[in-house]
């Protein structure tokens, strides 16, 4: 029984990586900008993280500085993609790979650093649990503003149609900057998390992958954020629930088993969402194209 | 700083070959009694390293760059070392490998499997350089292979862990189903049961060489299965990072991984290239290089289990003792029969020793070990 819990707890670190980064990514989408910069993000915030927390000994001061490294760099990409009107998916692209290449440079003197003993709250699982539930209030804190406020309203017009939103008065490229930013932040949180709890130290490329499985979902989840939360889980879940039965001995190939959360998340997400009228009421009209204030 | 140093020792090297070059044409007519003066610049070995990852990496590739370290200390002014990091295995290789041919390098270090192809190419085309490449198998009059016996560096931190495991479980989390890391898990496994037959091993696969998170992953669902000591064959010290978390044990590998885990960590299961590296060089010098393919173990001083942790008895730490003297004497080889495999088949018969054909096809798990090695289920 006791392992049932434990995998269960397991499963909700593994989601919560990705459902941070994932629910700050659909709030940008939602604006209308496409950022692939997460991977990049991700892995400049976890070292930001690493290395503040190393330097101060707080590791909440760690979370600020990832939070604020993924903002920051979110902030370049937005001022690109939205005021000179750059290529969103090309710039998202480079991002991506400034991130990989700068923290691999610039953590190179983190490698071996190690964290400071942080006080040992008994359970093991306990302090990772404020982001957890952050995660999961995050999502219901969503779901309520882009349905239910009219700054969601707002922030949902300017992701369809921007033109409207700009003759009805609304500041789009300084609310879509606000989105960008957000989901930067929020990947940031995400880097952190894995730098900082996860697999508390810093190896370059140590994100492997999880930036672009947050991205893969928003889209997969139909920009709702109870879905991306289920699919968090469900990827998280049936990773940990593969390890757990290579290790309990059971017989499938491993190869088999690593592919199995690509999967389940895919088609699942894909069996719910596979009302094409659905996805077209869900998915920005805008979604990665170029706003002229303008035309 | 790395990056400065390389490419000024590059571009010195590109300026000294002009001068001679210059040197040579002007004084070809008059006599050439004053050519000799150049002579110990051109005298100096060249040697080159090409690096698959950064140097910051903290395993494979810091640990060839000891090796070229040992070479410059031990050998000083006779050679030039220079290296090339971050080198990807395709295309990029072959023109690295041609530049440095170019650059006047008479003895090239190619230390990653995915170079092999390239390697044998520029090989081909520049005769008068030798290449040494790094766990290949393909030789050729110009190009040896050489790699280290990291299974033997398994057995021994194996001894540690059947001496420290109380739950009698250890686990393995492994990389990419290869024989090398097949033979590397049923060494951890035979070193813990030469200390208790009854030891139990679990392993669990992450299909990939790099993933911090997966192989943290990994190591949680071993430890939630009942393991408290754990091995790996992946490249990161995530491993030993979780075990530090949750209070178990773990091994560090490739290099010294002390500095992550102070806690967990019961020993370092180290490569030196050194030993192979100032042999391969001094040999050269003497216009001696062999060829051929080497393997080196704890008996050449390629490997060895470092760092072991203060609370192992004294006991173990005998034991591990007397196997790294038999394996340095010859005396003791880690596959000695009798061996069997877990579906209870003998694969060696007592006192039989597995030969080198045995070491390099092991896919099967050895008694005691869960599961069955990927790819073989139906079988």
């Amino acid at each position: 029984m006791e392992s049932y819990a434990l995998l269960i707890g397991s499963t909700l670190s593994a989601g919560t990586v990705i459902a941070l980064a994932a629910l700050g990514l659909l709030v940008n989408e939602k604006a209308g900008i496409v950022n692939l910069g997460a991977e990049g993000m991700m892995l400049c915030a976890a070292l930001a993280g690493f290395a503040t927390t190393v330097g101060t000994g707080n590791e909440w001061l760690g979370f600020a500085a990832g939070a604020l490294a993924g903002a920051l760099l979110a902030a370049v990409f937005g001022v690109l993609v939205i005021w000179l009107n750059t290529n969103q998916y090309a710039t998202g692209l480079a991002l991506s790979l400034f991130g990989v290449g700068f923290s691999a440079f610039a953590g190179q003197n983190f490698v071996q650093a190690k964290l400071p003993e942080l006080a040992q709250d008994g359970i093991p699982y306990l302090r990772d649990l404020p982001l957890v539930y952050g995660a999961m209030v995050l999502a219901v804190a969503l779901v309520w503003f882009l349905d239910r406020t009219r700054a969601g309203l707002v922030l949902r017009a300017v992701g369809e149609s921007p033109q409207s939103a700009h003759a009805l008065g609304y500041p789009v490229r300084w609310i879509r900057l606000g989105a960008v930013v957000f989901g930067g932040a929020l990947c940031g949180l995400a880097g952190a998390f894995i730098s900082l709890e996860y697999t508390p130290l810093w190896v370059e490329g140590m994100v492997a992958g999880r930036g672009w499985i947050a991205l893969a979902l928003t889209t997969f989840a139909t920009w709702r954020p109870a879905r991306v939360l289920l699919g968090a889980y469900l990827f998280g879940g049936v990773t940990m629930l593969q390890f757990h039965l290579q290790a309990t001995g059971v017989q499938v190939a491993s190869q088999l088993l690593s592919m199995l959360p690509y999967l389940a998340t895919i088609v699942v997400l894909v069996l719910i969402s596979r009302n094409p009228a659905w996805i077209r009421a869900n998915m920005p009209a805008s979604l990665g194209k170029p706003f002229y204030p303008g035309s | 700083m790395n990056l400065v140093n390389k490419r000024s020792l590059l571009k010195t090297a590109a300026l000294s070959a002009l001068a001679l070059a210059g040197c040579g044409k002007k004084e070809e007519a008059p006599a050439a009694a004053p050519a000799p003066a150049a002579a110990p610049a051109a005298d100096k070995l060249k040697v080159g390293f090409v690096y698959v990852s950064p140097i910051g990496d903290g395993g494979w590739t810091y640990q060839h760059e000891l090796g070229r370290r040992a070479i410059q200390e031990k050998f000083g002014d006779k050679v030039e070392t220079t290296f090339v990091e971050s080198v990807p295995e395709g295309a990029d290789a072959e023109r690295v490998l041609r530049d440095m041919g170019a650059q006047g390098t008479k003895l090239v270090f190619a230390t990653s499997f995915g170079y092999q192809e390239f390697v044998q190419k520029v090989a081909a085309d520049l005769k008068d350089v030798k290449f040494e490449h790094a766990t290949g198998y393909k030789q050729a009059d110009n190009v040896a292979t050489y790699d280290t016996k990291t299974f033997e560096g398994a057995y021994l931190a194996g001894i540690v862990a059947g001496g420290m495991s109380k739950t009698k479980t250890v686990g393995v989390v492994a990389s990419v189903p290869i024989p090398e890391v097949v033979r590397n898990i049923n060494s951890f496994v035979l070193g813990a049961q030469s200390v208790d037959p009854a030891i139990k091993a679990k392993v669990v696969w992450v299909n990939e060489w790099f993933s911090p998170p997966k192989e943290a992953e990994a190591a949680t669902s071993l430890i939630n299965g009942g393991v408290d000591v754990m091995y790996q064959n992946t490249n990161s010290p995530s491993v030993l990072k979780t075990a530090e978390e949750r209070g178990v044990r773990a091994f560090g590998k490739d290099g010294d991984m002390s500095a992550y885990a102070p806690k967990a960590h019961l020993g370092s299961a180290v490569i030196d290239w050194g030993p192979y590296y100032t042999k391969v060089v001094g040999d050269t010098l003497a216009r001696q290089w062999q060829g051929g393919a080497h393997w080196w173990g704890v008996k050449e001083g390629a490997i060895d289990l470092l760092k072991i942790a203060d609370d192992v008895p004294q006991e173990i730490k005998d034991r591990v003792a007397k196997a790294r003297a038999g394996l340095r004497d010859g005396s003791f080889a880690v596959w000695t029969g009798p061996v069997k495999d877990n579906t209870g088949k003998e694969v060696l018969a007592a006192g039989q020793v597995g030969d080198l054909p045995f070491l390099s096809s092991i896919n099967f798990y050895v008694a005691g070990v869960e599961g069955k090695v990927p790819g073989t289920e139906g079988k």
